[in-house]
């Protein structure tokens, strides 16, 4: 029956039902992530040597250009746009996206640019070589000469991407703002919502600076414009404004949405309340503030006069504050609680700790004078992946488990997920431990060769990668093996509290049959009130089958 | 029971305190030798933030620890938890403490910086008249604790120009006129180098001195620095300048100011040579059996008075 949950062609269509786009996300963003990789495999391969030995310095160039590119574009963004595509509308009590054709749209284009990068592989020349932060003047050298060459391709296809995710950020901010269910208040809101809102609302103010700024060097490379060739009277650190304009913020587009599931998975498998939970969901928003005014960070060594390095280390510093009180609200929440270490809860309690060692990290690289040591160096990398594999990627598998059964109406295999978050815990720190004291040492990051003093770390560095690189399996394996014939899941199976699990698994095209009427606010373990009026009119009865 | 949980806590801070203090102290020892004045002021301010960090990471974290191993539910345990909204003293009390902490850090780091002074003003300059001396950058003072002394003579700066290509270092010493492919500095004296790049930015770093500068081309930028320590170090490439980016690397030989003057002249007095340059030699011997894509050519090897004595 077409349109029925367990019509999987659907998620092969135009579908605009928001769980099948979230789905569709989910997925096609997956395949990115290994694509990605594959990338970062070559990449600890030819570095687990000193020399350039395993691929020509141009591949090896074009490996890591492309491994960030789709790491950020195809896997993380499109991922969490999933997650939040799925979950917003069922947790605010809505039966859609507020604009489910755009979102329709929206996803759609991902898998177009994902091609569009891909095909650059074809063409003379090879893909970008640039680095994905692709700064002129090395963007703009085009050795072929050729019209269409990787480094156009990227460019088109990153600003196609901000497009995409332009009409995303609308799409949900309009969702959130308009579509909530009677008695769901601001402050009744989940903080995976706040989370959201407050990640989208810099996608609206901070994509438009990446966008123009891509479209910007397409002209300078494409019909000769000189916004940004100093040869020619541009200024190639105009770039780096425009770009990190964004892309500074963009971390925290990512980093929120996994603040928000901390928060949501925590109390669950914790059985407390969320502590201080309208601190947190107003701290996302402080972040939103904050992020606007620190790009300049990743510039203390451009040649930024030294007012600014103090004002943008300044502002830096600040934002961990907001950030600080999240954690602490989380260590609070566990605390004297009664812990259930199911495969979502060590996902998240795993994340939280890597993601407590990188604010640390981070906290140094914002002073300046450490910066000026560490900059651009293997620090900075260890400390990045820190926040995105340790604290985003062990959030996003945090989330995938806790709302699987919710998804495809199966529960998954605790035992496989448990092998899949050891391999994932231990291979993480092995991978992007070692690569902080490389850069203290002075190891700079985009290198297909260092000196061989750097020798023992990269070795670790490249096994632990390999690790990480094993430790998809057995969550592959776990995935498509419970969504065939795992053990049907009841409507809530975590004794959650929450709209989404007043529905059946998985709930059905409307999600709601009749608007819920929310009278409680969230996270109320421990207390016995229900969370709305009508819990028995949500969904037409229908026949088990 | 009260007294008993605060000299529990008591106990466990100072522990952690101790662990940290010696976990800062530890950090020195994770960094390549002190070069120059700056890198004892970096250290110094780094070691501060992992004793800081080691208390903060090893609290946090201990907690997290603690709760995951002891406070787990019972196998058919299905109650809550303890309702507990929240605690706006303890919510208070984190969020200010945060605050004052990193407000302490960035003025430690401001006080750090203010001493380093690493970077003169710049100035833009036109395409060819990159490599212009005429700097209006008035001396800054060495940095080293004593200098201050109204009796210390201050030495002039020693200005070298330093020219950067796809993929060579280039060293230009304008008293002597001499060009080199190996930086010699003398100990002890502040150095102001002339960074200028003929086509794509590049990065100064000599990870010995803590010292990083990106270079814009048609910029000149001036970056001082005190090295205080002889030896040979090595100067990288930190901003990605393409192809052959890892392979931008040179020596930097920090000497007595007589062994340095003496090498002068006899750098003076050598015909210029063709330096080695890895990126050419790699580019002309061309990878056999690798497949690769098309790059920009590297530059020929610049011609030196002294093409050094590293060939690696």
């Amino acid at each position: 029956m077409p349109g029925a949950p367990n019509d999987w062609q659907r998620f092969f269509s135009f579908s605009t039902d928001h769980k099948v786009i979230g789905i569709q996300y989910l997925v096609t963003s997956f395949f990115f992530f290994l694509v990605g990789g594959i990338f970062a495999m070559i990449i600890r391969g030819e570095l687990i040597t000193p020399e350039s030995d395993l691929v020509d310095r141009t591949v090896y160039n074009a490996m890591f250009t492309m491994h960030g590119t789709v790491m950020l574009f195809l896997w993380t963004f499109p991922c969490l746009l999933g997650l939040g595509n799925y979950l917003v509308p069922l947790m605010i009590g809505a039966r859609d996206m507020a604009f489910p054709r755009l979102n329709a749209i929206a996803f759609w284009m991902v898998p177009v640019f994902g091609t569009i990068l891909m095909a650059s592989f074809l063409v003379p020349g090879g893909p970008a070589q640039a680095g994905w932060w692709a700064y002129p003047p090395v963007s703009l050298q085009n050795p072929t000469g050729n019209l269409i060459n990787g480094q156009m391709l990227w460019l088109l296809a990153v600003a196609i991407s901000g497009v995409s995710s332009i009409m995303g950020a609308v799409n949900f901010v309009t969702t959130i703002a308009r579509m909530r269910a009677p008695g769901m208040t601001w402050f009744r809101m989940p903080v995976f919502v706040w989370t959201v809102l407050a990640a989208q609302i810099i996608q609206l103010f901070g994509l438009p600076a990446l966008t123009a700024g891509a479209v910007m060097l397409l002209l300078d490379l494409t019909v000769g414009t000189t916004f940004f060739d100093p040869a020619k009277g541009g200024d190639p650190v105009l770039f780096q404004h425009f770009f990190w304009f964004y892309s500074h913020p963009a971390v925290y587009v990512i980093i929120l949405p996994i603040f928000g599931i901390f928060s949501e998975v925590l109390p669950v498998y914790a059985r407390k309340p969320l502590f201080g939970y309208k601190v947190v969901a107003i701290s996302s928003l402080i972040i939103t503030g904050l992020s606007a005014i620190v790009w300049v960070h990743h510039m203390f060594a451009s040649g930024t006069p030294g007012w600014m390095r103090m004002v943008f280390m300044a502002t830096t510093m600040l934002i961990s504050v907001p950030t600080g009180i999240k954690v602490f609200a989380w260590v609070a929440t566990i605390w004297g609680g009664k812990l259930r270490l199911s495969t979502a809860m060590l996902f998240a309690l795993g994340g939280l700790v890597m993601f407590v060692f990188s604010g640390i990290t981070g906290i140094m690289l914002a002073a300046v004078p450490v910066d000026i040591h560490v900059n651009n160096t293997y620090f900075v990398v260890g400390h990045f992946h820190y926040v995105i594999y340790g604290a985003v990627v062990m959030g996003i598998y945090a989330a995938i488990y806790h709302w699987f059964p919710k998804m495809t109406g199966r529960m998954y295999s605790e035992g496989l997920g448990k092998l899949h978050f050891a391999l994932t815990f231990i291979g993480t720190n092995l991978n992007f431990f070692p690569m902080h004291p490389l850069g203290l040492q002075g190891m700079p990051r985009r290198v297909a060769s260092y000196d061989p003093e750097f020798t023992f770390w990269n070795v670790v560095a490249s096994l632990g990668a390999f690790l990480l690189g094993m430790s998809t399996l057995p969550f592959i394996l776990n995935m498509i093996g419970s969504w065939v014939q795992g053990e049907k899941a009841p409507k809530n199976p975590w004794r959650a509290i929450g709209l989404e699990w007043l529905l059946s698994s998985p709930p059905t095209v409307e999600n709601f049959e009749e608007l819920p009427i929310v009278v409680s606010e969230p996270y109320g373990y421990g207390k016995s009130d229900p969370l709305v009026s009508n819990p028995d009119e949500l969904e037409v009865a229908h026949e088990p089958n | 029971m009260k007294i008993r949980t605060i000299l529990t806590l008591g106990t466990l801070v100072i522990a952690l305190a101790l662990i940290s203090w010696w976990m800062g102290e530890q950090s020195y020892t994770w960094f390549p030798p002190q070069a120059s004045a700056e890198s004892q002021l970096i250290d110094r301010l780094f070691s501060f933030l992992v004793a800081i960090g080691t208390f903060i990471f090893l609290g946090v974290v201990g907690t997290i620890v603690y709760v995951a191993l002891f406070q787990q539910a019972g196998k058919y345990d299905t109650s809550d938890g303890p309702h507990i909204e929240g605690n706006v003293t303890l919510e208070v009390v984190w969020t200010a403490i945060p605050f004052i902490l990193v407000v302490g850090i960035a003025a430690y780091s401001y006080h750090i910086y203010d001493r380093i002074s690493i970077l003169g003003p710049m100035e833009h300059v036109h395409g060819s008249m990159a490599h212009n001396m005429a700097s209006e950058t008035p001396a800054i003072a060495p940095v080293s604790t004593e200098a201050n002394d109204s009796n210390a003579i201050v030495k002039s700066e020693v200005v070298i120009a330093v020219k950067s290509r796809q993929w060579a270092w280039e060293f230009y010493y304008p008293d002597r006129q001499v060009t080199t492919a190996e930086l010699h500095l003398p100990a002890d004296q502040r150095i102001s180098l002339q960074l200028t790049s003929e086509d794509v930015i590049h990065g100064f770093y000599v990870p010995a001195f803590r010292v990083k500068q990106d270079i814009i081309p048609g910029r000149a930028i001036t970056l001082k620095f005190t090295p205080i320590r002889e030896g040979r170090y090595r100067l990288r490439d930190s901003q990605y300048s393409g192809t052959y980016f890892a392979a931008m690397q040179a020596d930097v030989v920090v000497e007595s100011d007589d062994s340095y003057q003496q090498w002068l002249t006899d750098a003076a007095n050598q015909k210029p040579t063709a330096a080695y340059n890895q990126a050419f030699d790699e580019f002309q011997r061309s990878p056999g059996g690798r497949i690769g894509w098309q790059t920009v050519q590297p530059a020929p090897p610049p011609l030196v008075n002294y093409p050094g004595k590293g060939t690696s």
